[in-house]
């Protein structure tokens, strides 16, 4: 259960760090936490108490393995989390180009 | 498995080969990304159409990708509401792919914009085809961040603003959506949403479904840019090119938000008086918000942005209704909003085409110099703002009918003060851009070329036509197989699974 909570305290870090830092680096770190968050709550639906690796032998029952679908789902939201990382990294390079800084509150000229 | 089946894949493979083959050689012939992006989009709108018939023949037609049979496998769905959203968004991207042709070539690197365009279309039609809840995820993600970099594609100050607080709140959108599929797969342990429905039917309504419940609307919420969620739009809408914009206004928010909200709280969760009232309370918010948020707007893009938010509230009002009526509503306004918004995007960027501005207090007398994106624009302003007999009367009527009917009689009254108000502001847009006087400076203004008057020509006959969809021989093959998913609910789960039984 501890397991649980301690996820959840993560998935909440990574969002206060997107909702209170003023620094566009920091928010991008702060997506990718809370996406790891996900994919290790991912990794835990998978989990059973005291299991193995799921990988089938003919003198092993098939007792106790881990599920092994949420591992490749979480391999296919590492690389999509990948494509979005690498995006906003390249928009922040831009938005320093462009402005100078990395401060948020000084790049608030679309508003209404 | 059925023959028709064989065509669902199309939907998904034609768009990626599509960008694949753009950005392997559109650097270097400089005539293939406007060939293939028209070619490829027109084929993408027969195959839609083509795919009406044998929908109602057959209802609910399965391919199974690789031939591992479902629940297993990952399937491909098609039915009612599938094949109205392939109409609409394959149509909607035909049209901007024909206006796209004349309208980037102020931008340096087309083939680059091709190859996300047709990317964002693979992720939209894989969407709506996908009869998996993980895939679902997937390809809402590849959507998403195409539209990203497509809303950053001119990278000025204002557009990687825009770009960059989309992105953001899109990617925890995207988080909550996973969440919640996360732990809808550890309560039933499948993926497949037919089979995940049947799963939850045996197992009831528990406390975790609740909270499942709420990730959903806060993540596809997020992306149908509901009120509490909309913040990102109207900046991110008005940044991106004009074809851009109509494609995001006109089919994403729709493919992404909508469709996804119907499917899986209709079809696999199963919908319930408490999401309904939701469902109908964030609509009228957005409804109302959107449109006195709109009426004060000088940027003429902006404006319309601000009616995306207006008019997805009308849609969602309508299927949140939940009766047959006000479901048939919902869908055809989606139909419809999704025409004349987009046409009224490719207005504005024919204006900033021509002039080089967006601000309707610069422009005046426009009508003049360009007759055919006038006479475009004013039927797309009479739809959205429900002047008869134009097709965003109907589907408006329809939905204040059923709201009325189903005794709820505050959201009718605000579905109507919203709609004067749309036809407030858009007399606004009328007045300040294309009537009245012709200013000096804009003397030598020409009408756009040749593709652009073409693409809007076509979306205003449908504007115009749209409202024949509601002709009961029509109506019984297209909105009504889709309003029949919906009222079905449940059922979507065995009819997807049982159609594997019988072959």
């Amino acid at each position: 259960m501890s397991v649980y909570l301690l996820c959840l305290v993560l998935f909440c870090v990574g969002l206060y760090c997107i909702l209170r830092k003023r620094n566009v680096i920091k928010i991008i770190v702060g997506v990718v936490i809370a996406e790891y968050a996900v994919n290790l709550f991912l990794a835990l639906v998978a989990y059973r108490f005291e299991g193995r690796a799921p990988i089938f032998s003919p003198d092993q029952k098939i007792l106790n393995m881990v599920d092994a679908l949420p591992q490749a789902l979480v391999l296919t939201a590492i690389v999509i989390s990948l494509a979005t990382t690498a995006l906003l990294v390249g928009i922040a390079m831009r938005i320093y180009e462009k402005y100078g800084t990395f401060d948020i509150t000084k790049i608030k000229e679309l508003k209404g | 498995m059925n023959p028709a089946s064989q065509l669902i894949p199309l939907f998904v493979v034609i768009p990626l080969s599509g960008a694949f083959l753009i950005a392997l050689m559109g650097k270097k012939l400089k005539w293939l990304p406007d060939f293939t992006g028209t070619f490829l989009t027109l084929v993408l709108f027969i195959l839609s159409l083509v795919a009406i018939k044998p929908t109602d023949l057959y209802h609910t037609l399965v391919y199974s990708v690789g031939a591992w049979k479902p629940p297993i496998g990952i399937s491909l769905v098609q039915d009612g509401l599938t094949v109205l959203m392939l109409v609409v968004v394959n149509l909607v991207v035909f049209c901007i792919a024909l206006y796209s042709i004349n309208y980037m070539e102020r931008f340096t690197s087309k083939w680059k914009f091709y190859t996300l365009f047709f990317l964002m279309l693979a992720g939209m039609n894989g969407v709506i085809v996908t009869g998996d809840l993980f895939n679902l995820y997937v390809f809402l993600e590849i959507a998403s961040v195409a539209s990203f970099a497509l809303v950053a594609f001119g990278t000025e100050r204002h557009e990687l603003e825009a770009a960059f607080k989309y992105a953001v709140m899109s990617s925890v959108g995207s988080l909550f959506v996973l969440l919640g599929i996360a732990m809808l797969y550890g309560y039933t342990g499948t993926l497949n949403m037919a089979d995940m429905s049947v799963v939850l039917v045996h197992k009831g309504e528990g406390k975790l479904i609740a909270m499942i419940s709420v990730f959903f609307i806060m993540g596809f919420g997020l992306k149908a840019a509901l009120v509490p969620f909309h913040s990102w739009l109207p900046d991110a809408h008005p940044s991106a090119p004009a074809p851009i914009s109509a494609m995001l206004s006109g089919v994403l928010i729709k493919a992404l938000g909508v469709y996804t909200l119907c499917r899986i709280f209709f079809n696999v969760i199963g919908i319930t008086p408490a999401i309904l009232s939701v469902f109908m309370f964030m609509g009228a918010l957005s409804m109302v918000v959107g449109v006195f948020l709109a009426i004060g707007q000088w940027d003429m893009k902006r404006l319309l942005a601000y009616h995306s938010i207006s008019q997805i509230g009308y849609v969602i009002l309508g299927i949140g209704l939940g009766t047959p009526l006000g479901i048939l509503g919902g869908l055809f306004h989606l139909f419809n909003h999704s025409v004349f918004k987009s046409l009224l995007f490719l207005n504005s960027g024919a204006v900033e085409y021509s002039t080089g501005t967006r601000d309707l207090q610069e422009m005046g007398g426009l009508s003049q110099k360009m007759p055919v994106t006038s006479g475009t624009s004013l039927i797309a302003s009479m739809s959205i703002a429900g002047v008869p007999p134009f097709n965003g009367f109907w589907s408006k009527l329809l939905i204040i009918i059923a709201a009325v009917q189903a005794g709820r009689y505050g959201y009718a009254f605000w579905a109507v003060l919203a709609s004067i108000l749309t036809l407030a502001s858009f007399m606004k847009v009328m007045k300040y851009a294309f009537y009245g006087s012709l200013r000096e400076k804009w003397a030598s203004v020409i009408e756009v070329p040749v593709f652009m008057k073409l693409a809007m020509v076509i979306l205003a006959f449908f504007c115009v036509a749209g409202g024949l969809l509601l002709v009961p021989s029509v109506q019984g093959v297209f909105l009504q197989q889709a309003q029949a998913v919906l009222v079905e609910g449940l059922q979507y789960g065995s009819r997807a699974l049982g159609v594997i039984g019988s072959g």
